[in-house]
């Protein structure tokens, strides 16, 4: 059949199912519920060695970036994959802020610093996050830092990750992005509601930056928008995993003499999830497709599929906690797991209304 | 193996002999069905070449660009996509070759005679009769009642099941007729709906005959038949290729940008999220569509239609109230009798009223959601009272 070739891919390539095949079956073996759950009240909330298997051993981290860059040459379509799967089972690990936000960036950046930055992320051995609190969307305002005799100074809160990173990108007053050292800092956890995603308060006290670009607008932003693209990918796993355990539970488990997944209040609320997630995964395939292949419909994709994506991603969770009843309220079960990420989600790289809001004048449908 | 540069050299070929503009439009629709070109997907000799059907578009785009004539198929929906799949899976070769060609040019129009006053959602509990008169291929006499049927009264054939045998659970009882609407027997009677309009019908079947070679696979066998054509319902309601803003949404946002007037922040945010949700049902249309065209595994059309019925029904409801005072206002209550069930172009009132039915129609949404609970997330059904009961010894 002619497609035309404006339409976008919406399907995923026998390459893209092997990948997912790929990550799943690490992320059965190295990433179980009850190990996540244990992690996020130990010192390291993140996991290092998970992390050096889906970079080191995997090559994952570099799939946005060319080959001649030191990368793998994927697209925004594979990485979309691997969210999905990093979704699914509430990775612990830094790769939407890594391996795709400040990743993103320093492919906005030009110049040997940026370029080695972004070799050294893609191969995943240094970790790098942008130093933009992680509920700006893209285009949204943010903070920057003071600049004073050529070094960084002040403090930033919400930062996504950066307990995990080498490498801090930093947007200053002068309008310039610079890469900060970690060591340079002082990074103090703050106490988050989704522990697989810890955010810290960053102070900077006369830290010394090199300079990426003197313009970061279009490099924040450009990162901003392909981390909430692809976010899209990593709600839709989360949904797809909460309806998946809920309806493998409800199957099981017997209340006055039958299933309970056979009551038709349920089945219909279930249903109604499965319904959101089919079209959570028609949305997120489009904006990864349409970043992958740079369409001009980039941004009108991103917002739709953000802003029906992360109301699917909470409302699938809640089901979860609801539907396994007493048993989804206990610290033991991964419901919480699902629910905190996609609450934290729906904030993250701008909420639903935000999109929506970017619609407006995307679309011109204009407020009154 | 037909591929599309054959079928660009037959559909050549069919407009070098009959060229358009000078060719009679049936005559034009007949060679077409002859050259084998009206569904490709279709067996030879039954108006197709037994190709792939993704490549039916290939066709359509030569035939639209030398403006041939179509079969205005929404005028003929219920016999392309519920009649034809059904003749063509359970017909025998003389029923394909006696309705197919005509049902496909639209010289006649189908309908179908399924649901009842008393068989809605449990449409396998109808109670219309069919008794055999004589022995074996004796004709079948058949009274009841149908009900919610398009098109009757434009109709010459319909699609039709009855009960063959009462004494026996209610799905095994069925058997699958094809019926002669001219028959003296039919009584056709429109039924007024809350648009103001009858689209629909009441038929009336008394002492309806129908000869044997008229029924559609087995005796007992009606339900069987009757799920080939209910599955080609919802897709045919939820599967189309349609552009943003392409579907109800469009009027509203058109609406919205030529009448800042109108506009208050309540609606503002209300419109944003339905335009969200109805861009995403679009992309879950395409991507539908290309899973079936990549031979790909994809649910059926109950959850498309689902979210369309849903959708229909609040974008209409927004324009109403977004309207304000226009919104008080009906365009018209007089009882007419539509050929087709056209949306475009009429006032949202209209349109608010009408998509009412669409969560009714095909399926309602509280069975469709079952039937995606326990056919796509296989979740256990209802505890049924129901199977093992003869159908006279049914509550009714």
């Amino acid at each position: 059949m002619s497609q035309v070739s404006t339409e976008p891919d919406l399907l995923y390539t026998e390459e893209e199912e092997a990948l997912r095949a790929a990550v799943r079956d690490l992320l059965t073996d190295r990433c179980a519920a009850a190990d996540v759950i244990t992690r996020t009240e130990s010192a390291t909330p993140h996991d290092p060695e998970l992390w050096k298997a889906l970079t080191e051993g995997m090559g994952l981290a570099g799939l946005l970036v060319p080959e001649d860059r030191g990368g793998q040459g994927a697209s925004h379509r594979e990485a979309a994959v691997v969210l999905e799967e990093l979704g699914r089972a509430v990775a612990p690990v830094p790769y939407l802020t890594s391996a795709v936000v400040a990743t993103e960036a320093l492919l906005g950046c030009e110049g040997p610093v940026a370029d080695e930055l972004l070799a050294a992320l893609a191969s995943g051995r240094t970790v790098g996050t942008l130093a933009v609190a992680l509920n700006t969307g893209p285009g949204a305002a943010h903070r920057v830092l003071r600049l004073e005799n050529g070094t960084l100074h002040g403090e930033l809160t919400g930062i996504a990750d950066a307990a995990a990173a080498d490498v801090l990108l930093v947007p200053a007053e002068d309008g310039g992005l610079y890469a900060v050292d970690a060591a340079a800092v002082t990074v103090v956890p703050q106490v988050s509601l989704d522990q697989t995603r810890p955010l810290a308060r960053i102070t900077f006290d006369a830290a010394p930056g090199r300079l990426l670009t003197a313009d970061a607008s279009g490099a924040v932003r450009r990162a901003l928008r392909a981390g909430a693209g692809l976010l899209a990918s990593e709600q839709l796993g989360i949904a797809d995993q909460a309806l998946t355990e809920t309806v493998r539970y409800l199957k099981e488990r017997k209340q006055f003499n039958r299933p309970v997944g056979g009551f038709q209040a349920l089945k219909h609320r279930l249903a109604q999830v499965w319904l959101e997630v089919v079209g959570a995964r028609a949305a997120a395939r489009n904006a990864a497709d349409a970043l992958a292949t740079a369409s001009a419909d980039t941004d009108v994709a991103v917002a739709v599929a953000q802003a029906y994506a992360a109301p699917v991603a909470v409302h699938a969770a809640e089901e979860a906690v609801q539907l396994h009843g007493g048993l989804g309220m206990t610290w033991e079960h991964p419901a919480h797991l699902h629910l905190k990420r996609a609450k934290a989600d729906s904030i993250a790289y701008g909420t639903a209304g935000a999109h929506r809001e970017a619609l407006a004048g995307l679309v011109d449908l204009q407020a009154p | 193996m037909t591929d599309a540069a054959e079928l660009r050299r037959r559909t050549q070929e069919l407009l070098a002999a009959h060229p358009p503009g000078e060719t009679d439009r049936l005559d034009f629709l007949r060679a077409r069905f002859d050259a084998g070109l009206a569904w490709v997907h279709y067996p030879e000799g039954l108006g197709g070449l037994g190709a792939p059907r993704s490549l039916q578009a290939v066709v359509d785009a030569e035939l639209a660009a030398a403006g041939a004539p179509d079969n205005d198929p929404r005028r003929i929906g219920i016999g392309l996509g519920m009649a034809a799949p059904t003749i063509l899976g359970f017909g025998t070769e003389e029923q394909k070759r006696r309705f197919l060609r005509p049902l496909w040019t639209g010289e006649e129009v189908w309908c179908q005679l399924f649901s009842e006053p008393g068989a809605g959602s449990d449409l396998a509990a109808l109670g219309t009769r069919a008794v055999r008169e004589g022995g074996e291929d004796g004709d079948w006499v058949v009274n009841g009642q149908k009900v919610w049927t398009s098109s009757a009264h434009l109709a010459r054939f319909a699609i039709l099941i009855a009960r063959t045998d009462p004494d026996v659970p209610k799905h095994r009882g069925i058997t699958y007729f094809v019926c002669d609407m001219s028959d003296p027997g039919v009584d056709v009677r429109p039924l007024r709906q809350i648009t103001g309009e009858a689209e629909f019908n009441e038929v009336f079947l008394t002492d309806v005959r129908i000869p044997d070679a008229h029924r559609l696979g087995a005796v007992g066998d009606g339900w069987r038949v009757a799920q080939t054509t209910l599955m080609n319902e919802r897709v045919s309601i939820g599967g189309m290729r349609i552009p943003r803003e392409g579907g109800m949404i469009g009027p509203v946002a058109k609406t919205w940008r030529e009448r800042p007037e109108l506009r208050t922040h309540d609606t503002h945010q209300r419109l944003l999220r339905l335009w969200v949700e109805a861009e995403v049902a679009r992309l879950s249309g395409e991507r539908l569509r290309q899973q079936l065209v990549a031979g790909q595994p994809g649910h059926d059309g109950a959850g498309m239609k689902l979210g369309f019925a849903r959708l229909n029904q609040e974008i209409s409801g927004l324009e109403v109230e977004l309207l304000g005072e226009e919104g008080l206002l009906y365009e018209d209550w007089t009882m007419r009798r539509p050929e087709l069930v056209d949306f475009t172009g009429r006032d949202a009132g209209y349109r608010y009223l009408r998509s009412k039915g669409n969560s009714i129609e095909g399926g309602t949404s509280e069975v469709l959601l079952n039937i995606v609970a326990e056919r796509v997330l296989g979740l256990p059904s209802e505890p049924r009272t129901d199977k093992d009961v003869a159908w006279k010894d049914l509550a009714r």
